[in-house]
């Protein structure tokens, strides 16, 4: 009798842990471009880097609650350590990336004992300050960075030896996308852990964490320095396969950019950021041709639209419009 | 004599002019049942605050179990042994009551920020979690968000993650605040069924549930204790009858 | 002479005009905790309002700063109703993005109507040129400027200490759920707190034309000034809206002429070494 009421329980905490058939469907359906669309690969492989960068940003706002304006620097660090990595002789693109990750892991650590103390405006204030110095050094520091003009001389081996970065973005889009997989295979597992419960408490009630024994400070200072290390690694593998490198990397459009396609899509899922990545990054590629003005005339109102109407993004919409059709049915 | 489950000492605190705590001194037994009963604006949430960390005070100390706990944050405190409810539900809406309670239990066993393992691995933390609500009655719920129980049951609820941390000594503010009646009676059984080891301080305007569960009740008026003494010395207190029935003559006065 | 003067002159201007563009900010955010990042969109309306008035219907300058006001106030009242006051309690993460995409959109638009070269303004001309005082020059419009600021400051606070809306700004920044129990209609007050503050940022959008220039990105690039001066200087506190203001316009003029290598990143890490040091901005309590 005992054994029914322990397994059921940890059943229904299973149930909610197994991959669905549309997870499965989305992460075949990435495979398609290679099919369909090869002539989009560069794209693809930008949309894939975006995705990596707003799964490190959901991370940090969607489960632990910490609102950052200023995300870009871990990815510009990454992307600039990648940069100079190869500038200086090193090519080899999976050494650089775990370099160029640690790099950005060990300045989101330290920023991370800042990070953790704050809460509401200050916080947004510093992660905001925080962005803004880097992108202000970086720019100071033209002997290193290369200033306005970026890094130059950067030149990317072939991945394991065999697949050289060809011209229409195979080996671009391969190793993007096997990157973003494989992390987040492991944010999945990070989410269904402990430590992701822990996370949710904090985003849900920080103060009633602390009254129930948790360490929260340690707790964000953990998460905040995995989620550089991810932005790290996005930005590495953008400065890897595009071979260029650039302020803007550092700068407040990119850490806004993240932000909108984090709350088109939804925060707190996983699957939102990504989907929110897609939509952005196409959406953009169509209207290349507009004046950047005017993109941000339309990326505004669409902000407005989504916390007036859609406040948990285009994933919680979908997921709201599924459950009534269930209840209906 | 047994040393004291907790002991806040000549406890002072003032913010600007207001004072809203003066040399305060209470004792808690192990095992006790004490109720710290006092008018609006008294101070009892605040020595709560006091007691668990959540405030500073400018004088006097807090010692729990012997030790003197004055400069540790909340939460070490709350690994010392240690618990609160609050009078406002401190909830985690989203999370279920399992979720929540599991949670509890992992942060008491320091397994809370292993991310490599699946949480479902976990099985000891979640039978524990889900025996401490089985013994709530939140058993047939424990799936469902906290913010989406019933009034009676997010108050079990509050109760459920102070016990997950196993205490020895639990700090109920005003656990019967806005219950209904129909929902009451799991809310007794619950203090009720509160294990001999524990002590605890209830802070409740509830008379029914003073008399039925303290051994000894503390007033408080104005940031200092008053008197303190067996419910029967308190109801039949004179000057505790002043402070309430005064107060209740100003409340007439006004209409 | 020494330069320093001349540097502490214009940093004492330039801090002047960003205590106008900030007290609005600061006090509503004392209030109602609302982060509202659209408020230079405010000021920037004010500045246009005025080029509109003056060079494509004909207006003289002054006429112009009333309006400036009134615009930026009667366009935030609409925005407060119609938007705003829905979002008093969500998170701040949704009042950021609400307020950003009203950022985004005001910028848009400003390029648009008025494309995005700087827009000139013919001051009057008893306000050009300077005069000579102990040797030193000192331009005629930095000198309305501060007078204009010192001036309005007074009004603030006088109307702050001695009038009965002052008091319930007061109380109600202090305290705002006793503020409510004591039968002060906390709504309301921000209602027209929030469109002083706003029709404020206008006046001084219309005043930092010839200061600091006008273009779109104007709502953006001063929004980050008024955060610092907000931040540093405390929420809801209008001495400290005037200090912080005071030490950002001189530092930045100063750290632009000394080393103008290194010019802003000094002052981003002052402000975040400050705020990291006190949270709560110089002078405030929370």
């Amino acid at each position: 009798m005992t054994s029914t009421t322990i397994a059921e329980p940890r059943d229904y905490l299973q149930a909610q842990m197994r991959w669905r058939w549309g997870e499965i469907a989305f992460w075949l359906a990435t495979l398609l471009p290679f099919i369909l669309t090869p002539d989009y690969l560069l794209l693809a492989s930008q949309v894939a880097i975006a995705a990596l960068f707003v799964l490190s940003l959901d991370l940090i706002l969607g489960f632990a609650g910490i609102v950052s304006l200023g995300h870009a620097a871990y990815f510009g660090t990454g992307a600039y350590t990648a940069g100079l990595i190869s500038k200086w002789g090193w090519g080899e693109p999976l050494t650089g990336l775990v370099i160029a990750a640690l790099a950005a892991g060990l300045f989101g650590y330290v920023t991370s004992f800042i990070i953790a103390r704050f809460r509401h405006l200050p916080l947004i204030m510093i992660t905001l300050g925080i962005g803004l110095l880097l992108q202000e050094s970086a720019n100071s520091a033209s002997w290193l960075t290369g200033g306005f003009d970026g890094l130059q001389g950067i030149h990317t081996w072939p991945i394991l030896g065999r697949f050289r970065f060809d011209l229409y973005g195979y080996t671009a889009y391969g190793y993007a996308l096997a990157a973003l997989f494989v992390i987040f295979l492991g944010a999945r597992r990070l989410i269904h852990s402990p430590f992701g419960l822990a996370l949710r408490g904090i985003r849900d009630n920080s103060q009633r964490m602390r009254a129930i024994g948790a360490a929260t400070h340690s707790h964000i200072r953990t998460i905040y320095t995995i989620a550089a290390m991810i932005a790290g690694a996005a930005g590495a593998i953008l400065a890897q396969t595009t071979e260029t490198v650039s302020l803007e990397v550092l700068g407040f459009q990119r850490s806004a950019d993240v932000l909108v396609m984090l709350i088109l899509g939804g925060t707190g899922r996983l699957y939102g950021g990504l989907l929110g990545a897609v939509v952005y990054m196409v959406a953009r590629d169509q209207f290349s041709g507009l004046n950047p003005q005017y993109w941000y005339f339309w990326i505004g109102l669409l902000l407005i639209a989504v916390v007036v109407l859609l406040p948990n993004g285009l994933l919680g919409g979908l997921s709201l419009l599924t459950r009534r059709a269930k209840v209906q049915s | 004599m047994n040393e004291s489950a907790l002991v806040a000492c000549g406890v002072d605190k003032r913010f600007g002019s207001l004072v809203v705590a003066a040399n305060v001194n209470l004792a808690l037994p192990p095992g006790a049942r004490h109720a710290l009963i006092g008018p609006n604006g008294a101070g009892k949430t605040t020595l709560i605050n006091l007691m668990t960390g959540m405030l500073r005070p400018d004088g006097g100390q807090i010692l729990l179990g012997g030790d003197d706990v004055t400069a540790l944050a909340p939460e070490q405190r709350v690994r010392r042994g240690l618990a609160r409810t609050y009078q406002i539900n401190s909830l985690f809406p989203h999370l279920t009551a399992l979720e929540s309670v599991t949670l509890a239990v992992c942060e008491r066993r320091r397994v809370a920020q292993t991310w490599w393992r699946r949480l479902i691995a976990y099985r000891e933390e979640i039978e524990e979690a889900h025996q401490i609500l089985g013994a709530l009655m939140l058993g047939a719920v424990c799936h469902r968000p906290a913010r989406e129980l019933a009034y009676g049951q997010q108050r079990l609820l509050e109760i459920a993650l102070a016990l997950a941390s196993r205490p020895k000594v639990i700090l109920l503010d005003e656990p019967a605040a806005g219950v209904p009646r129909e929902e009451s009676k799991e809310l007794f059984a619950a203090i009720a069924g509160l294990s001999r080891d524990i002590a605890v301080l209830f802070i409740e305007h509830d008379m029914e549930l003073v008399f039925r569960f303290a051994s000894r009740v503390v007033v408080m008026v104005g940031g200092s204790i008053l008197v303190e003494g067996t419910p029967a010395e308190i109801a039949s207190d004179p000057q505790v009858r002043a402070v309430y029935l005064g107060k209740a003559q100003r409340e007439y006065r006004h209409g | 002479m020494h330069p320093v003067f001349g540097v502490l002159f214009d940093g004492v201007a330039y801090g002047m005009l960003l205590f106008l563009l900030s007290v609005g900010l600061s006090v509503t955010l004392g209030m109602m905790n609302f982060v509202n990042l659209a408020h230079c969109s405010f000021a920037m309306l004010g500045g246009y309002v005025t080029v509109t008035l003056m060079n494509r219907l004909g207006w003289p300058f002054f006429a112009t700063l009333p309006a400036a006001f009134v615009a930026a106030a009667a366009v935030s009242v609409v925005l407060e109703r119609a938007f705003f006051r829905r979002f008093y309690n969500a998170s701040d993460l949704e009042q950021c993005l609400l307020t950003i995409g009203i950022v985004f959109v005001s910028i848009a638009a400003a390029a648009y109507i008025y494309g995005t070269d700087q827009q000139p303004v013919q001051l009057p001309a008893f306000l050009r040129g300077s005069i000579v005082f102990a040797g030193l020059n000192f331009a005629i419009y930095r000198l309305f400027l501060i007078g204009m600021a010192l001036i309005i400051t007074i009004v603030l606070v006088a109307a702050l200490e001695m009038t009965r809306f002052g008091t319930q700004v007061r109380a109600a920044v202090n305290n705002q759920r006793m503020a409510r129990g004591l039968g002060i209609d906390v709504d309301a007050l921000f209602a027209v707190t929030f469109a002083l503050g706003s029709g404020l940022a206008g006046l001084g959008g219309a005043l930092a034309i010839d200061l600091v220039g006008l273009d779109p990105s104007f709502a953006f690039t001063y929004l980050i000034y008024v955060l610092i001066v907000v931040s540093v200087g405390g929420l809801g506190s209008i001495g400290g809206s005037f200090a912080a203001a005071m030490l950002l316009g001189v530092s930045d003029i100063a750290g632009k002429y000394y080393v103008p290598a290194i010019g802003s990143i000094l002052i981003y890490l002052v402000m975040t070494v400050l705020i990291m040091l006190r949270p709560a901005g110089i002078f405030g309590r929370r």
